[in-house]
């Protein structure tokens, strides 16, 4: 073998032996496991923290408003569409979830609008149905024709 | 012609024959097809996670889009969504409108008059969990990659923040989260589902419009309301192999 061959070699089995090392330290130890990715990144997207805390939840201690709802036309809209986040509220009642108020949050469901089909949804327009009162003096809620019957 | 001549010549042709036929097998070949999609459906048996859409019975309250920001910790500028509804205009004059204001979340009003309206409706979009997903094939890093379940998830420590996925996705999913400086995108609520829980979208939507389920399990509503509803996907012709499934998608929808 000539010289400087061999001296190439040489030099080359030193590059490989310190990508080799490098390598070693820079992939993540559980890269690989399951795929192309680090496979304790699976475990770290599924620490994260719940904010919502489902429906059934709320029906623990606030059954009989859950009784209401579920008899009346807001049956299929889930206490924390409206009331929002409710975990931390559901762990500790001290701390109060959203108390929707103000014409907007019943308008963002309820405001006439071509795109919503009248079979899916009741509409009236904002600007003129009982303006300048709370939807919720006349309506409940919880149930939405409670104060008329 | 030599003789020398036309055997060389019937050597190459030769040689080229097999190289073709040798690239056609591999081609051919599973473990190809892997490399070129980068991920694979491995496990049968497990669950294979979806979402269907059901544009009938969407009233765009953008009820979805404002819990998704709070479940997941998304910035709160309107620049910045994992789930966000658009609302289409078709003109009678067969020009179309998208709007989208904050991602629906302060509610939509109607800006053309009724009488020039020729159809209008609402899109719930979001991240469509590819089985072919072209962002976790651009990743230089493997920062991003599809879960066992079939969710397209992020590695946000190990993100590089270089972009390629936000160019790559067809359907404009994801962004640079402005705090992390890294991509950021929908996970399907992967530490709620992994948990029992429905993500957060369909827990709260108002009219069941969003199915979640389990491809897998014949049993499933997702299963169901596929077997239902005449469903189409985004941007087919992308081959990108989308779970999210449309009932009652127009074909001006992009
Ligand atoms: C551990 C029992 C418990 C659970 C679970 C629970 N709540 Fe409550 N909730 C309470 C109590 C007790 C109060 C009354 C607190 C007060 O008046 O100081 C309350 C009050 C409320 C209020 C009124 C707040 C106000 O400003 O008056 C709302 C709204 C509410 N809960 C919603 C929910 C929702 C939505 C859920 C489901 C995620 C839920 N709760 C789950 C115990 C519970
Ligand atoms: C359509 C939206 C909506 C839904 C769904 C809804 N709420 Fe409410 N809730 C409201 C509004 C708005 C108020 C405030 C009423 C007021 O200010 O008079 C309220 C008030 C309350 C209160 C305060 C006491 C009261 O009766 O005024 C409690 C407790 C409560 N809700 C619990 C619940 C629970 C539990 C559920 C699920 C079973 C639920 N809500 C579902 C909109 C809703
Ligand atoms: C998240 C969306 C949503 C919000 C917010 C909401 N609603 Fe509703 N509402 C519905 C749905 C869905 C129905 C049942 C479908 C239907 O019949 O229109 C309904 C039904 C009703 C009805 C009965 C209509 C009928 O069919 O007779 C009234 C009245 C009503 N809502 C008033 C209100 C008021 C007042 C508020 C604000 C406190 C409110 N809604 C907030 C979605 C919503
Ligand atoms: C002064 C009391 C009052 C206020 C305030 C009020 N409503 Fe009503 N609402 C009624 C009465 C009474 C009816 C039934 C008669 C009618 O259709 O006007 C009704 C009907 C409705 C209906 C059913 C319409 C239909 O076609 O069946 C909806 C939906 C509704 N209201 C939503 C709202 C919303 C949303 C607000 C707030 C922006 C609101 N209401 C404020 C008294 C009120």
């Amino acid at each position: 073998m000539p010289p400087q061959v061999k001296r190439l070699a040489l030099l080359f089995a030193i590059f490989i032996g310190l990508f080799l090392v490098a390598r070693y330290f820079l992939v993540p130890k559980s890269f690989g496991e399951h795929g192309h990715y680090r496979g304790l990144s699976l475990v770290e997207n599924q620490d994260q923290e719940p904010k919502y805390a489902g429906q059934k939840v709320c029906n623990d201690c606030h059954d009989d408003l859950m009784a209401v709802k579920a008899a009346n036309d807001h049956k299929t809209i889930s206490c924390e569409t409206c009331h929002g986040p409710g975990l931390i509220h559901a762990n500790n009642p001290d701390s109060l979830p959203l108390k929707p108020a103000g014409r907007e949050f019943c308008a963002k469901c309820h405001s006439l609008n071509a795109a919503r089909k009248a079979e899916n949804i009741v509409q009236v327009n904002p600007e003129e149905h009982n303006t300048g009162q709370n939807c919720t003096e006349c309506h409940n809620p919880h149930d939405p024709w409670e104060k008329m019957r | 012609m030599g003789k020398d001549e036309v055997k060389s010549r019937r050597r190459f042709l030769s040689n080229a024959a097999m190289l073709a036929g040798g690239i056609f097998v591999s081609v051919s070949n599973n473990s190809i097809g892997a490399l070129l999609y980068a991920t694979e459906r491995k496990d049968t048996k497990g669950p294979w996670y979806g979402m269907g859409i059901d544009l009938e019975q969407c009233i765009g309250c953008g009820h979805c889009a404002n819990t998704c920001k709070s479940e997941n910790g998304v910035s709160r500028e309107p620049f910045y969504f994992r789930t966000w509804v658009e609302q289409y205009t078709i003109l009678n004059d067969g020009s179309v409108k998208i709007t989208s204001p904050n991602g629906g979340i302060d509610g939509f009003s109607q800006q053309v008059p009724d009488e020039d309206i020729f159809k209008s409706f609402f899109v719930p979009k979001m991240c469509n969990h590819c089985e072919k997903s072209p962002c976790v094939q651009v990743c230089p890093v493997g920062a991003t990659y599809d879960s066992p379940e079939g969710v397209v998830l992020v590695d946000d420590s190990y993100c590089i923040g270089c972009r390629y996925c936000v160019q790559a996705c067809p359907y404009g999913c994801r962004y640079i989260d402005p705090v992390k400086k890294v991509a950021d995108k929908c996970t399907l609520c992967y530490h709620r589902i992994m948990k029992g829980q429905l993500p957060a979208c369909v827990e709260v939507c108002p009219k069941g419009a969003k199915i979640f389920g389990d491809l897998n399990d014949p049993g499933s509503d997702l299963v169901r309301f596929k077997k239902e509803h005449a469903w189409q996907v985004l941007k087919p012709h992308m081959n990108t192999d989308s779970k999210v499934y449309y009932n009652g998608l127009r074909a001006e929808v992009r």
